[in-house]
């Protein structure tokens, strides 16, 4: 069913969907069932596609009249002409495909904005499960044993920013949030180590 | 022959005949004065007539889509395992139509009927006929039924060829579009073996230049040929592997011509089977449609700008296995949609099933159809 509020959104969609203008055009990488769209289409007029690999988010997007479009990120954005998006969103993907900075590239040149959210692997607990057990750290955030995990390129949100430095993307705004994605006066003044999650708004524009 | 017609079967259907007395100028120049279309019909038409669905059929279709004709029938119609009460085109929302196309032989005006001008069999004089012949004379037996916009129009293969065609030639008359193991055009090894299959016809010396049942004959070794090639590139290699490998059909060589292998006497079987049922001037003229369609040649080859004229919504899939309709051709319709800002979703879909996959039973395909087709009827349902 489609979300009819705010209420029902994902909480870390209910973020993102303030950074979207209204009557924009919207390229959702790894869309899911097609939450998002599905509110962005009915509460801000926005159009847009969503790309997925997975068989039954596919079939779920479907009857969710989202638009959705069976694609590997890995291969990049081929099909899509430069600058014709307003804005490609990426959730919870960016650690798990091959080439992240690649991509990050990609949903530049497609899109005028982008936003990317992922987990922070910097987060406080997660230091501290390596540094006192040894071993690769394992949470509800990121549940994978190091040898099956599809988060093959997990960073922290310093990495992520000296990434954007490094290319020149301008960050617009962003939001670290615990693991119920909500901020808080200490995450703010501490990101890195206390944010579980992090939503970065993001454009080449200058 | 079903002992007991299925649950989920929309049973026994009778076929009518539309005869269409409006003349009708062809692509060629060539105008039909008058012609007959059979179709069958299957669940309700509804009052405000918006839940209609055309079904289009390739190369080898028919009006034959659902149920069964009689109780000695073997096998129901071609897509039964898709049409009917609760399958994905469901017959208790929908109002579903299929029809024999033009240049046909099961009962559609084609080379095999007599031409009311002359009182003579057309034969090889039935005029070729384009995809876009085909769209204009399916949107007159629309007009027949006073459906005025279809819920949508559905096709694999050629039918989805015929699917693209209504979306621009006809875009204020459908609602949806579900084009499926299609292309945009056929690329130069599709054209090939369909000219390897002409030939194959055109030159067995029982073809007489078309005019075979002049002769009281039919091109059977031709048509075979062509039918086997045909078939062939409808497989996968999987597939083929899988269902013969090398199996022999006496457990050894024999050191002869006759077929040995089963994959053989397995097409040899197909080909013979075809060729008593189908027509041979048909399947010339079907795949010239094949081979000429292009809708992207009148807007200076741009896809883009050709799909710009559609108003639908459109579902697009494709097999992982077809390699006469490969995935990467549904994906240029894909893309052309989705920078003409269209309505767009595409699927993949798994399958060893090669293009033949479209016609077959795979959980994910119909469960892809079945959510589109649902939203399809949601639609309807919440707007009366």
């Amino acid at each position: 069913m489609s979300p009819t509020n705010l209420q029902n959104l994902r909480p870390d969609l209910a973020i993102i969907q303030q950074w979207i203008q209204p009557d924009s055009q919207v390229l959702d990488l790894g869309c899911g069932e097609g939450m998002l769209l599905s509110y962005l289409k009915e509460h801000k007029n926005v159009r847009g596609y969503g790309l997925e690999i997975n068989p039954d988010k596919i079939t779920a997007c479907i009857a969710n009249g989202v638009n959705v479009v069976e694609q590997d990120l890995n291969n990049g954005l081929y099909n899509y002409k430069d600058n014709s998006i307003d804005t490609v969103v990426m959730t919870q993907a960016l650690q798990a495909v091959q080439r992240p900075d690649e991509l990050l590239d990609e949903m530049l040149r497609v899109g005028d904005e982008a936003i990317v959210t992922f987990p922070n692997f910097g987060h406080w607990r997660t230091r501290m499960y390596l540094a006192l057990k040894g071993r690769m750290p394992m949470s509800e955030t990121l549940p994978h044993e190091w040898y099956n995990t599809p988060n093959i390129h997990l960073c922290t949100v310093t990495d992520f920013e000296e990434l954007c430095a490094q290319k020149k993307i301008r960050i617009l705004s962003k939001t670290v949030v615990d693991a119920l994605h909500q901020e808080h006066w200490a995450i703010r003044l501490w990101p890195s180590l206390l944010g579980e999650f992090a939503i970065y708004h993001l454009t080449r524009r200058s | 022959m079903p002992e007991v017609i299925p649950d989920d079967s929309v049973g026994l259907v009778t076929p009518q005949t539309f005869h269409c007395d409006k003349p009708l100028t062809l692509r060629s120049g060539r105008v039909l004065n008058q012609y007959d279309l059979v179709y069958e019909t299957y669940g309700e038409l509804n009052a405000d007539k918006s839940n209609a669905i055309l079904i289009c059929h390739a190369l080898s279709g028919d009006q034959h889509a659902a149920g069964y004709n009689s109780m000695d029938e073997t096998k129901p119609g071609w897509w039964d395992n898709a049409i009917g009460p609760g399958k994905p085109i469901d017959t208790n929302r929908f109002f579903v139509v299929a029809l024999n196309n033009l240049g046909g032989c099961s009962g559609s005006t084609g080379p095999t009927s007599i031409d009311p001008e002359t009182g003579k069999l057309y034969g090889p004089d039935f005029p070729i006929v384009a995809v876009r012949d085909w769209v204009a004379s399916q949107a007159q037996l629309a007009n027949h039924l006073g459906v005025d916009c279809w819920a949508a129009v559905v096709g694999g293969s050629l039918g989805g060829m015929q699917v693209l065609r209504w979306s621009i030639q006809y875009p204020e008359r459908l609602k949806h579009a579900v084009v499926v193991a299609s292309a945009p055009k056929l690329s130069a090894q599709n054209i090939a073996f369909n000219e390897v299959a002409r030939q194959a016809i055109a030159k067995d010396p029982d073809f007489h230049d078309g005019n075979y049942l002049e002769h009281n004959t039919i091109p059977k070794v031709g048509l075979t040929q062509a039918r086997m090639l045909g078939h062939l590139t409808y497989l996968s290699e999987d597939a083929m592997r899988q269902k013969f490998g090398r199996d022999l059909r006496e457990g050894k060589l024999n050191y002869s011509f006759a077929p040995e292998f089963q994959v053989e006497s397995y097409l040899h079987y197909q080909g013979e089977k075809f060729s008593t049922r189908f027509d041979a001037n048909t399947y010339m003229l079907m795949t010239k449609a094949l081979d000429y369609f292009d809708p992207a040649a009148d807007y200076d080859h741009d896809l883009v700008k050709c799909l710009s004229e559609s108003k639908c919504g459109f579902l697009v899939v494709s097999f992982t296995t077809d390699w006469r309709f490969s995935p990467e051709r549904s994906k240029e319709i894909v893309n052309a949609l989705m920078e003409a800002d269209k309505n767009v979703s595409y699927a993949c879909i798994d399958s060893d099933g090669g293009h033949d996959a479209f016609l077959l039973d795979n959980p994910r395909y119909h469960a892809v159809l079945s959510a589109y087709m649902n939203r399809v009827a949601d639609q309807l349902e919440a707007k009366s």
